[in-house]
């Protein structure tokens, strides 16, 4: 399931990049340095003139290979490139992700347990708000409170800190802070919205009121019987929503200049670097096909009726 | 009940009155649930409010958006600037104003064309169902998978150029900009329509249409489709609000409308390097765009609760 998705992925992104007008050697061409015929040779030499067929299969090949190709801009291979901003994406990620789930649950299930009470009302109000605001409003807002108005957190985000050991734990903590919040808080909401609903859905089931009858105390029912149930939609939930958390991580990144794989991929749109806009592209791509595998497993742990010949 | 209105149509042009009186009760019925829900009644004042200052505010408030003032820079509100300066000194007011049309305009639009495209592929793979409607739904999958902002940025960075040159700067940008966010949008109206036409294309009344000779095409716009509006009508309007923030997005990563078009997303791009001596230039548009997605959100809430009887049934 996973390849076929990969392929018809790298057929679209290749399409785009096909279709596009625009030359990649265009700023060579306006170079009077550059002579005609290196052009040329350089065309030559990177297939830019070859049908599209054979240059997708020579692309998706290279890709598959491991060989990304080097970036226009800095001459450094895009491999290269990636592998060092990911890791810095992936902590933000992650981070936010399970922010948000350590809010999500707890509240969902919550609300859900005692709906239409003052406590449900509350947090469906606040995660109603919490995912109308989108995530470069609520940055900018967290920069003018806590780095401006109160200067508590950094709002530039380093990765080179001159300090060594907990005071460096302590100051990569402190920048990521704000660009986790954002995130973890949008994720948070509507993520809260689903646990509840998805809670409410499973607590009205009679084999409930079956465990509450044969002398289940209450938590246990919610715990043991409830919760485990109604966490198999929430965990597809969470897979179909890595699209949009990288959504969110390319605007927080921008915002908070996080030095991840989303700030190199605006860098690299602005300065028409191709390689390395198509492989980030691919990247994420793999990404949210590999989150939606995890889902399907974690699902299959979930719900034994489901099995996977 | 809708399915009754439809299915008497069906029997003959006889009870056409009957049927007239009854989906007209059945709207009546909808706009009852949704007053009911009291803050999509605000959220529906409040849009209302704001569409109606976007649309009549400019031929009231009639000064400029790009007139430059350098001595009235960065100024915050005041009785001449009601709204405060940018770091031209042009008026905010006016700037957010005109902003406000674009990106509600750019909203519908996009979500005109998601419905549409949704609608479109969601009846013909329900309807057809078999080899159809598995590419169909293979193909919407894959849509679903695909990172939704990079590849907006990638082809809206790929293809401006060209349609700025065709079509001009604003109505290129403009074009382009609604497009894409519709043509990646439609994916979730695809797989409502198609679930709705699996189980009402079964349906008795659709049964007897197709007994009394309907086409395909009267079947489907006649009897099916009408019966399938309701989840259309509240995944367009959140989609609205999805859209409005994918416009407000690229604009704030600098690649959406160009700086003379002062969107609500473009000023606050503007903006965000101004923070700690002009707060108020980017917490305008900012909380523009958020009261809007609020309200449209709740709007939409209150929708569902309005249209789909099963949720009302439930509670």
């Amino acid at each position: 399931m996973a390849v076929p998705a990969l392929v018809g992925i790298s057929l679209v992104l290749f399409t785009v990049l096909a279709l596009a007008p625009g030359d990649p050697f265009e700023e060579l061409a306006t170079n009077p340095n550059v002579p005609a015929e290196v052009r040329q040779n350089l065309r030559v030499q990177f297939g830019l003139d070859d049908p599209v067929p054979v240059r997708y299969v020579r692309w998706l090949t290279s890709m598959v290979r491991g060989d990304w190709g080097f970036s226009f801009v800095s001459r450094v291979s895009v491999d290269a490139l990636i592998l060092q901003r990911l890791p810095t994406t992936l902590f933000v990620l992650g981070s936010a992700q399970l922010l948000g789930l350590l809010i999500a649950l707890p509240v969902g299930i919550f609300s859900a347990v005692r709906p239409y009470s003052l406590f449900d009302q509350v947090a469906t109000t606040l995660a109603f708000i919490g995912f109308s605001l989108p995530t470069f409003f609520t940055g900018l807002l967290f920069i003018l409170l806590f780095s401006i108005y109160l200067d508590w957190l950094p709002f530039i985000y380093r990765s080179d800190i001159d300090a060594s050991g907990l005071r460096w734990m302590w100051e990569s903590l402190k920048q990521g802070l704000m660009p986790i919040a954002v995130l973890g808080l949008f994720q948070g909401a509507s993520l809260t919205r689903f646990t509840r609903s998805a809670v409410l859905d499973v607590i009205r089931l009679d084999y409930v009121t079956t465990a509450r009858a044969k002398g289940l105390s209450e938590g246990a029912t919610i715990v043991k019987h409830v919760v485990r149930n109604a966490l198999i939609p929430v965990v597809t939930l969470v897979a179909l929503q890595v699209p949009a958390v990288f959504t969110g991580a390319v605007i927080t990144e921008q915002i908070f200049r996080v030095p991840g794989i989303g700030s190199l991929l605006i860098g690299a749109i602005l300065s028409n670097d191709t390689p390395v806009v198509m492989a980030i592209t691919f990247v994420f791509s793999c990404l949210v096909v590999l989150f939606n595998l995890i889902a399907d497993v974690i699902y299959g742990w979930l719900d034994p009726r489901i099995s996977y010949r | 009940m809708a399915a009754e209105g439809t299915a008497s149509e069906a029997v003959g042009g006889g009870v056409r009155l009957a049927r007239a009186r009854e989906s007209d009760s059945l709207w009546h019925e909808a706009w009852r649930r949704f007053r009911r829900h009291r803050l999509a009644m605000v959220g529906a004042t409040v849009l209302a409010v704001m569409i109606a200052a976007v649309v009549t505010g400019p031929l009231v408030y009639r000064v400029a958006i790009n007139e430059i003032d350098f001595k009235a820079k960065l100024e915050a509100p005041s009785r001449v600037h009601p709204f405060g300066t940018d770091d031209l000194g042009q008026d905010l007011l006016a700037r957010i104003l005109y902003g406000g049309r674009i990106s509600l305009t750019v909203g519908l639009t996009a979500m005109l064309i998601a419905i549409s495209i949704g609608t479109a592929l969601g009846a013909l793979a329900g309807y057809l169902g078999g080899m159809v409607d598995h590419v169909l739904m293979r193909i919407t999958d894959l849509f679903l998978s695909l990172p939704q902002l990079p590849l907006l940025l990638l082809i809206v960075y790929l293809f401006r150029d060209t349609l700025r040159k065709t079509l001009g700067p604003e109505a290129g940008v403009f074009v382009l900009i609604v497009a894409v966010i519709g043509g990646l949008r439609w994916m979730p109206v695809a797989r409502l329509v198609r679930a709705q036409f699996l189980s009402l294309r079964e349906k008795e009344f659709v049964e007897a249409a197709r007994g009394l000779g309907a086409t395909p095409l009267r079947q489907v716009l006649g009897h099916i489709l009408p019966n399938a509006t309701g989840p259309v009508i509240v995944a367009g309007s959140l989609d609205v609000a999805a859209a409005i923030i994918a416009e407000s997005s690229l604009s704030f990563l600098g690649l959406g409308f160009p700086p003379d078009i002062p969107t609500w997303g473009r000023i606050l791009f503007d903006a965000k390097d101004t923070l700690d001596f002009a707060p108020h230039w980017a917490l305008l548009p900012g909380t523009a765009i958020f009261l809007t997605v609020l309200s449209i959100n709740y709007i939409g809430d209150g929708l569902r609760d309005a249209l789909d009887p099963r949720r009302v049934l439930g509670r």
